[in-house]
């Protein structure tokens, strides 16, 4: 499985770390909301196919990327900057790429 | 100026080895640089950081990811988004880089005595390497100037290509000797020649 990190290019999975489930939205940490909380520690969509997740280049340039991941066939939709918003972008040593 | 001391240490056995009888296919050595510096832009300021390496090393610099360059004295390039690798023949470069990148701009921190600088050089280069790296190290991916960051299992690399056939290696000193007795075994095969 290679993950094409937006800054170094396509790299092996053993490169990256996963951080977790990319459809979570933390709840204001001054909320008592328990439903939300509750909802933002256990609830996960588990789907057969797309997933949005979290993963660290950690045995690279150690950037945080979001990541759509196929759960049925492991394909890699898309790479970007976790904390880019906006439009996956793909592409190999983007002329240009920052953090 | 106090001895520098290599951590390589016994490891590092000067001469030919491993199956060289056809020539030497690898060159390893040591490079020692009198400093190794990590310097980090904040986030929109890696075009004055980029400015200020470059008035420093005269080494000029693209801005895209993995860029670098390489002259007699200096090398550098960029290993993650905004953070380059600068090193100087001499020692002393952190503080010419600290009076040049304010603090407003980025972040610089000596890693002279953190890192150790291997060069792997020879026709058999890429071979020796692609044998420990999952990277592509052709010309074409990974072109002369350039740099990235990888790992070899937990030991965290940064690699410049130099030349054509030549690359250097930043390890973490502490994991510097098993990690050149690896790049040894590793070479054995084409053969090569430590110096």
């Amino acid at each position: 499985m290679l993950i094409t990190c937006p800054y170094c290019g396509p790299r092996d999975v053993s490169e990256f770390a996963y951080q977790g489930d990319g459809n979570r939205n933390r709840p204001d940490p001054a909320s008592t909301d328990l439903v939300a909380w509750n909802a933002y520690v256990y609830d996960r969509l588990n789907p057969a196919g797309a997933h949005n997740e979290i993963w660290q280049h950690a045995g690279g340039c150690r950037a945080h990327l979001a990541v759509v991941r196929d759960t049925l066939t492991h394909e890699i939709l898309s790479v970007r900057f976790a904390r880019e918003k906006g439009a996956p972008a793909h592409g190999r040593r983007k002329s240009g790429a920052k953090a | 100026m106090v001895e520098q001391l290599s951590p390589l240490a016994a490891a590092f056995r000067p001469g030919s080895h491993g199956n060289f009888v056809d020539g030497v296919g690898v060159t390893l050595s040591e490079m020692a640089p009198g400093s190794i510096v990590q310097v980090a832009a904040w986030p929109g300021e890696e075009k004055k950081l980029i400015a200020a390496i470059s008035s420093i090393t005269g080494l000029k610099l693209a801005d895209g990811a993995g860029a670098g360059a390489v002259s007699e004295r200096h090398t550098v390039f960029g290993f993650a988004p905004g953070k380059f690798l600068v090193t100087d023949t001499a020692e002393g470069l952190a503080s010419t880089l600290a009076s040049a990148v304010t603090p407003a701009t980025g972040s610089v921190t000596d890693l002279s005595h953190g890192r150790t600088a291997i060069r792997v050089a020879g026709q058999k280069s890429e071979w020796v390497l692609a044998k420990l790296f999952a990277v592509d190290f052709s010309l074409v991916a990974f072109p002369q100037g350039s740099g990235i960051s990888t790992a070899h299992h937990d030991i965290f690399a940064q690699i410049q290509r130099s030349s054509p056939d030549r690359f250097d290696l930043y390890v973490f000193r502490s994991f510097a000797r098993s990690f050149w007795k690896m790049l040894c075994h590793a070479s054995d095969e084409v053969g090569y020649e430590v110096r």
